[in-house]
């Protein structure tokens, strides 16, 4: 017992409640990709792409431009909701009657085009707002004021898409669509439009996460990388689709990286977060959530 | 009695074999050594990517190879001869542990996809954070041979390794010629087709894509192995994780997968793109080489999902049988 109370000291409890707060971050990250994975089953290789180029966005409107960021932010999330729905436009929809996985390999090859496209024009150096939020204290605990504010607006955010899922007209043709792709086009639906509709939104979603990321992180090309493969795992271990397995997962995830850095470096949490994740994929393929079959 | 066929493998072995004797400028052999290497690899990738198993975990198993190889040969002083088997073992032991859950539970498509992205994730992670003996993000170097260059399979004469690379991917394309003529592509194509299906025709669906993955994972850390040999430096991010492996994926798309030279192909394209570029606009260059390769794939994937040589050949053999 004594053991167990050494461990669980004042440094265990930040590390408990900043993986909560990452896990906000993280449910942010997941919540587009999950609409996308959920209505037009496709997965955006280079969804983290995405909310790179929304950073770099957010960085020039603000840094470059000296516009406010409250004035920024809404300006972002409309660019990446437009490439959003440029994606889908012309490379997810002429792929739709293919195979699956031929969508998938078609957004790695946009990810490596957004990636060079982004080392071309901005060049490789990290490149940072130069805001500095303040740093939460309570007793000898430390939480980033940034991570707060994530929390937070992964909380609207899923609670918006929630609503519009259900109350709005369009989230309702929404829903069906993802339930059965062939009846609704006989119903007199217009597939296309409800496609890049859902794109659009789900590129806002990545946009959202660009503005707060960009105040967590420096942005540099290749951010993508190190944020995209979690942000996949996350969605499958969620169960694809499912936003409530998504948001559990995150802070699963989150969690076990930040318990796991606690003890060791924070490598060694990737590695155990991964390494629960294929162990998961074999308990529980079909997400956290579901019930087995 | 020679046939036809036979003859023309043989003055193309015959060309390839020759050409050190014509071309002795270091650095033409050096891009024709890498694009030997990883054309090996590319091809290994396919072998088990022509039957719908998409790997995003080849990054993993390349890391594997190239880096346990390394360690044995620094930190215990066993010579590659010995250390290469062993990485091919940890790799093929890797494989069969991710690989047999997912086939056994029936985990297929874009999920075994993201399964074997978190294996090359995984890797990746270990070795950055094992930096104490791998030298993490920065790369490895293993010791030049202090004995006999031979006991430690190093050299620094590309004409030597222009052989090693050249029969390496010709044991590359052997295997690939001897899974096609096998029983095991008939039991791989139908599984593609429909797994329950061939399950009822009697097919052991998991013992088969087992056999091909292991081949596939055993092939690709032979590739690491070799690179590391050959180039004499290893980073984390040139023989494992996620980028390596979508590099994987996409020269064998563009090169086409279904067909033999098809990775080779693929390997061809990228290696020598990258390299006119990078000669040609120097540091301007940077990223240049991505963006158009990036524009080409979703191209390719897009027009010409059978890839370069695939199209090509579909098209001569129409040709050949008119209608």
């Amino acid at each position: 017992m004594q053991d167990f109370l050494d461990i669980f000291d004042i440094y265990f409890l930040e590390a408990m409640l900043n993986g909560i707060l990452l896990g906000g971050v993280l449910a942010l990250l997941s919540l587009g990709l999950n609409l996308i994975f959920g209505v037009i089953d496709v997965t955006w290789i280079c969804y983290a792409e995405l909310i790179m180029i929304g950073m770099y966005g957010m960085y020039y409107l603000v840094s470059v431009f000296h516009m406010s960021y409250w004035l920024a932010a809404p300006l972002c999330i409309l660019l990446v909701a437009g490439l959003g729905a440029a994606l889908h436009f012309l490379v997810i929809e002429p792929l739709l009657s293919s195979p699956q996985i031929n969508q998938l390999l078609a957004t790695g090859g946009v990810l490596f085009f957004l990636q060079s496209f982004a080392t071309v024009a901005f060049g490789i150096d990290f490149r940072n707002l130069g805001i500095q939020l303040p740093v939460l204290a309570i007793g000898e605990m430390h939480f980033s004021y940034a991570r707060l504010l994530s929390f937070i607006a992964a909380l609207v955010g899923m609670v918006a898409v929630y609503v519009f899922m259900r109350k709005s007209y369009v989230g309702t043709a929404i829903r069906a669509i993802a339930q059965d792709r062939q009846i609704m086009p006989l119903m007199g639906v217009n597939t296309r439009r409800l496609y890049i509709i859902t794109s659009a939104l789900g590129g806002a979603l990545a946009g959202l996460a660009a503005c707060l990321l960009v105040l967590l992180y420096d942005v540099h090309p290749f951010i993508g990388l190190s944020i995209g493969p979690i942000t996949f795992l996350i969605c499958v271990l969620g169960g694809l689709g499912n936003f409530v397995g998504g948001f559990v997962a995150s802070f699963v995830f989150a969690e076990i990286i930040q318990l796991g850095g606690l003890f060791s470096d924070l490598e060694w949490g990737y590695v155990l977060a991964f390494g629960f994740f294929i162990l998961m994929m074999f308990i529980r393929p079909r997400g956290l959530l579901a019930r087995r079959s | 009695m020679i046939e036809r066929r036979h003859l023309n493998w043989l003055v193309a072995a015959l060309v390839l074999a020759a050409v050190p004797m014509v071309d002795r400028d270091p650095y033409h052999l050096h891009v024709m050594v890498l694009i030997l290497i990883w054309s090996f690899a590319y091809t290994s990738w396919s072998m088990m990517g022509r039957f719908g198993l998409t790997s995003l975990g080849h990054g993993g198993f390349m890391g594997v190879g190239a880096y346990v190889n390394a360690l044995l040969w620094n930190h215990l002083g066993i010579s590659p001869w010995l250390g290469i088997p062993i990485a091919l073992a940890c790799a093929g032991v890797l494989a069969l542990v991710v690989a047999y859950p997912c086939f056994r539970f029936r985990i297929t498509g874009h999920y075994f996809a993201l399964v074997t992205l978190a294996l090359s994730g995984i890797v990746l992670q270990v070795i950055t954070a094992t930096r104490d003996w791998t030298g993490g993000s920065l790369g490895y170097t293993p010791e030049a041979a202090k004995g006999s260059k031979l006991v430690a399979l190093q050299s620094s004469d590309k004409i030597v390794w222009y052989f090693v690379a050249l029969v390496l991917w010709v044991i590359g394309l052997v295997i690939w010629t001897a899974v096609d003529r096998s029983m095991a592509r008939h039991a791989l194509e139908a599984i593609s087709e429909d797994e329950d299906a061939a399950a009822a025709a009697g097919v052991n669906v998991t013992a088969e894509k087992l056999k091909i993955t292991v081949i596939s994972a055993l092939m690709t850390a032979m590739a690491g192995a070799v690179y590391c040999q050959y180039q004499m430096f290893i980073s984390p991010d040139t023989v494992s994780g996620i980028a390596v492996s979508l590099q994987m994926v996409f020269a064998a798309v563009v090169g086409g997968l279904y067909v033999t030279l098809g990775p080779t192909v693929g390997a061809v394209i990228t290696i020598l793109m990258a390299e006119v570029l990078r000669i040609g606009f120097g540091t301007k260059a940077v990223g240049w080489d991505n963006l158009i390769y990036g524009a080409v794939l979703v191209a390719f994937i897009i027009f010409l999902p059978q890839g370069i040589l695939g199209s090509i050949l579909q098209r001569l053999r129409l040709k050949k049988r008119p209608a």
